[in-house]
């Protein structure tokens, strides 16, 4: 089953909420859509449903145009944020619901959702109603929905976000297993570049109504196209700092300076990104560059440590193992991970 | 800014609390210093929200007293605790400017005009605010109105406490960076002792000196983010802290050590030991497994990439035994052979550390 | 192949309310419309009268006392029951046994049929054997309100706030429930006193909730007939004759269909003017 988008726009009055996207997502794994609240995740998964029409474009569902064939005839699934289950039916029946709509046979009903129920560790809890259930098993019950159906495409937009940090966790591990070989199309809405990265598959990121990138996760992760698709797709923030290649050598203002040995560019003025965990108090490698500057925040968790510090004028962020306790105020030393640095031309495209 | 005492403090939600169940908070001992950065860390109905009303006052124990530097204020209400609180979901007056948000809890209590336009310009230009301060605090975003409600907090400068109830639950992760930092930083800055809720373990820890684990109204371990990491002092501490949480296998005591699998595994500790019939585990967090030529034998199952490195998960016969490989280590296909870092391996009888 | 099966049939489902509207509103409408501008003696014979009788009906005395007692009733009753109302929902209890007491009791009075009320009223204010009645003269009042205009203003808004006072109290109660604590919690904390909790979180939370009673109410209170037509007929003279009563006895007490149909299209558009005003004026501040 493969969702093709063509050209597909959005607009609401004289707001566009989608510029035209073209977008083929993939047929196994999840395809996920990354980008702050508001980037146009929502109103994309609309379109893909058939909830919404688009102002232009064609969606097409397993080689048929389906642009314009109504919710209710394609073979959809959705799973929101809020925990939407039926509140005065039982588990079983809220599971159920979509089967008996489908007028299926009482006994494949039965199987099919004591089967689902498994799967989701659901169960024993299958007379209870929803309110009686914690947030992770109301979310369960509404995944089960979406599962039994066997839909040949499933929304899920943000299912997580709304439960506890380690139901998170353990969901998220969940879902790929749940959904492999079910040949379904899985589309996966998140803020969150971490859940993108753990949940792999396909990701296309998306900021203010355009999909800047869509590839194999761990690949558009480590080569953004452009620096609007890098930003996206790092947390904590991806630092950056004008720089200039001068012949062999890159210099960040005017005193750093590394070997540009290999980088396909040439002499100019450039961008220089580089991801909070290439930046350590410790140098990495032979290919670390030393820079300092004053330390502003320090955040020490557990097991490792995260520290804001000014780089002449530059808000610049560590990222590393182990606990580093500088002081507020201190001058401390940095190390660029030169190998992971990114390089974006005055155009913001992706150079090296 | 205060101490806190909390001594014998229990709280039931019910009229006639008899069997332990009945009791959302479980005696609750507790000092804290003045102007710590303190957490409360738990999942969902493990009694923190709770403990916050009770130090806030908008609860009233049902057993136990609370003091404020050495003063009883068990009875007092809230507005006499001096005291502010930063919610879940924000809180502004939708009708009144920026500026007069931050200025309402010292009109409230009477305080001159010119002293009000001082410490709300210090207070706006901390939190940035500055630019907005003329406009009705219903426009802002979500992160705006957390640092006006934050704001109403900072003003007084007679305050106590200031309380986060999961303060970052509804701003989007790109600015929950920001706020979170800002708080530390004006944490850093101000020294006011402060509290802080939630179920996310990196707030808790990023944020805290001081973390209290709680589960079932219960304080499990109380230390620094470091100690919590490294020294779980029960395995709810080490599943609960860390992602993935902390591996823990199934193990006996022999000849003064701990076995696995038929294999002595080296702890921090020698076990000596424990209870008999109790249960004995292993417990190591994944970063302290590494990849070896030798040493435990483990079956691949999966790895995920979370970009700084990967997530392993192995099994070792039918214990599920996860680790962490940095960027650039080759993670072999099907078998391989796990280390424990002897440091940090700790043996936990019933789900408590053994000494 | 471009299949565009977007779902018809829905438009079949919408089919009988478009049916009903027509039958309910706009036919009737029309057909005032056509008599406004025409004059006729019966038999089905129109002449064309253009806007004679609008000009008729703006012009005449009757009509503008008729409206002034109208808008005055209106506004005396607003004032009344919006505090009133506000007042009565924040006293209300939110949780508890008491609740659905409260709520019974305060529903009570909007079960009752618009031309009992009139009637409950018509006997209970009489002087002579009614308990309103006699209670006011028996402290010493001279009360009648079958004689006196003030004491006829007097009874027919006391009917009107008794009658629907509870419609606002129940609107704001609705509002108030949907307060979240931490706004309370909140505002303990910041120190507010109780007016301050009030002026600050409970009315600014409360005024959609607000707007849609003070819309309703003036619509009803401007359209008001039954009630007052059961209990004072309009007087003692033409006191508590509304623009409502007024329309009535000249549509059916002297069958001028003519200007009758006129002035219920003027009334019908100062309704519609007043509510327009009302609601922007209101939800201006909403915007920004």
């Amino acid at each position: 089953m493969t969702l093709e988008l063509k050209g597909v726009s959005k607009r609401v009055g004289s707001e566009v909420h989608i510029y035209e996207t073209s977008l083929a997502l993939a047929e196994s794994g999840f395809n996920i859509l990354l980008g702050s609240t508001l980037a146009g995740k929502t109103s994309l998964m609309q379109l893909m449903a058939g909830l919404e029409h688009p102002a232009s474009g064609e969606i097409w569902f397993d080689g048929r145009n389906v642009t314009g064939v109504s919710v209710q005839q394609r073979n959809v699934s959705m799973v929101h944020q809020q925990f939407i289950n039926y509140p005065n039916l039982s588990v079983f029946e809220n599971i159920a619901s979509p089967l008996r709509v489908a007028r299926l046979p009482s006994q494949e009903i039965t199987s099919r959702v004591e089967r689902v129920a498994e799967l989701l560790r659901l169960s024993p809890m299958l007379k209870r109603k929803p309110a009686e259930l914690s947030g992770g098993q109301q979310q369960r019950t509404a995944l089960a929905r979406a599962l039994v159906k066997d839909s040949d495409l499933v929304l899920l937009d943000e299912p997580l976000a709304n439960l506890d940090f380690k139901l998170r966790e353990e969901l998220r591990d969940e879902l790929p297993r749940l959904f492999a070989d079910r040949g379904c199309t899985v589309v996966y809405a998140t803020t969150e570049p971490a859940e993108a990265l753990l949940l792999g598959g396909h990701t296309a990121t998306l900021y203010e109504g355009r999909v800047t990138q869509f590839g194999e996760t761990s690949r558009i992760y480590r080569a953004p196209k452009d620096l609007v698709s890098a930003r996206v797709f790092s947390d904590p923030p991806i630092n950056t700092a004008a720089v200039e290649r001068q012949g062999d050598s890159i210099v960040l203002n005017d005193r750093v300076r590394w070997p540009a040995n290999g980088l396909a560019m040439p002499d100019g003025p450039y961008t220089v990104g580089i991801r909070p965990h290439h930046l350590t108090p410790r140098a990495a490698g032979p290919n670390a560059v030393q820079v300092s500057g004053q330390v502003q925040v320090t955040e020490l968790s557990g097991s490792e440590s995260i520290i804001h510090f000014d780089l002449q004028g530059l808000s610049w962020v560590s990222q590393s193992h182990g606990i580093h306790p500088h002081q507020v105020g201190d001058d401390a030393t940095f190390y660029i991970d030169t190998q992971h640095c990114l390089y974006f031309d005055p155009d913001e495209a992706l150079v090296a | 800014m205060a101490r806190i005492g909390l001594r014998q403090l229990r709280h039931s939600y019910l009229p006639n609390p008899k069997s332990e169940a009945d009791w959302a908070l479980k005696q609750i001992d507790i000092d804290w210093s003045d102007g710590g950065a303190y957490a409360l860390l738990g999942p969902s109905g493990c009694g923190k929200t709770t403990l916050l009303n009770l130090i806030s006052g908008l609860l009233q124990p049902t057993e136990g007293r609370i003091l404020f530097d050495d003063v009883d204020v068990t009875a007092m209400p809230p507005d006499q605790r001096n005291i502010a609180q930063v919610f879940q979901f924000p809180v502004v007056y939708d009708t009144m400017t920026v500026y007069e948000n931050l200025a309402f809890p010292l009109r409230n209590r009477g305080v001159a005009d010119a002293e009000i336009d001082s410490r709300v310009r210090e207070i706006a230009e901390m939190l940035d605010l500055t630019a907005t301060l003329e406009r009705r605090a219903a426009g802002l975003t979500a992160d705006g109105k957390q640092k006006i409600s934050l704001g109403r907090g900072l003003v007084r400068p007679d305050v106590n406490v200031i309380m986060f109830d999961e303060p970052l639950t509804v701003i989007d992760p790109h600015l929950k960076w920001l706020l979170r930092s800002k708080l530390k930083e004006l944490h850093q800055k101000v020294r006011t002792t402060m509290i802080y809720v939630t179920h996310d373990q990196t707030e808790a820890l990023t944020f805290a000196d001081q973390v209290v684990v709680m589960q079932e109204g219960v304080v499990v371990q109380v230390g620094t983010p470091v100690e919590l990491f490294e020294r779980p002092q029960h395995t709810f501490v080490g599943h609960f802290i860390g992602s993935p949480g902390m591996n823990l296998l199934p193990a006996e005591l022999r000849e003064g050590a701990a076995w696995f699998d038929g294999q002595r595994i080296d702890t921090a500790k020698a076990p000596g030991s424990a209870e008999p019939g109790a249960k004995i585990e292993i417990g190591v967090r994944p970063e302290f497994v590494s990849l070896d030529d030798s040493g435990l034998p483990a079956e691949i199952v999966k790895v995920s990439d979370a970009g700084r490195y990967r997530i392993v998960e192995t099994r070792c016969g039918a214990t599920r035994v996860n680790l962490l490989v940095g960027e650039g280590i080759p993670v072999p296909a099907d078998h391989a052979f796990l280390r424990f870092d002897p440091e940090h391996t700790q043996v936990y009888a019933d789900g408590w550390i053994v000494n | 192949m471009a299949v565009r099966t977007t779902n018809q049939k829905a438009w079949l489902f919408v089919l009988p309310v478009f049916l009903l509207v027509a039958f309910n509103a706009l036919i009737p409408l029309m057909t005032v419309v056509n008599y406004s501008v025409q004059e006729t003696f019966g038999d089905n014979v129109f002449f064309w009268e253009g806007l004679r009788w609008y000009q008729q009906v703006l012009h005449s005395e009757r009509f503008h006392d008729a409206l002034l007692r109208q808008l005055a009733f209106s506004f005396i009753i607003l004032a009344i029951e919006v505090p009133l109302g506000i007042f009565i929902a924040l006293r209300m209890p939110r949780k508890g046994p008491w609740v659905s007491v409260c709520l019974v009791l305060m529903a009570l009075p909007l079960l009752i049929p618009w031309n009992v009320v009139g009637a409950m009223w018509n006997i209970f204010a009489l002087p002579d054997i009614g308990l309103l009645g006699r209670a006011i003269n028996g402290l010493g009042i001279d009360y009648n309100y079958t004689q006196e205009p003030l004491a006829a203003w007097f009874t027919v808004v006391l009917m009107d706030v008794w009658h629907w006072t509870s419609l606002v109290a129940l609107l704001c109660y609705a509002g108030l429930c949907a307060i979240p604590d931490a706004y309370y919690q909140a505002a303990k904390i910041d120190g507010a006193k109780p007016w301050a909790v009030f002026r600050y979180i409970q009315l600014p939370k409360l005024k959609r909730v607000l707007t849609i009673a003070i819309l309703l109410r003036f619509m009803d209170s401007f359209m008001i007939y039954t009630e007052v037509v059961t209990l004072t007929g309009g007087g003692p003279g033409n006191a508590t004759t509304f623009l409502s009563i007024d329309l009535v006895k000249i549509a059916l007490g002297q069958f001028d269909l003519g200007p009758a149909a006129a002035m219920s299209l003027i009334y019908f558009l100062i309704t519609l003017l007043v509510c327009w005003v009302f609601y922007t004026l209101m939800m201006r501040n909403e915007a920004d």
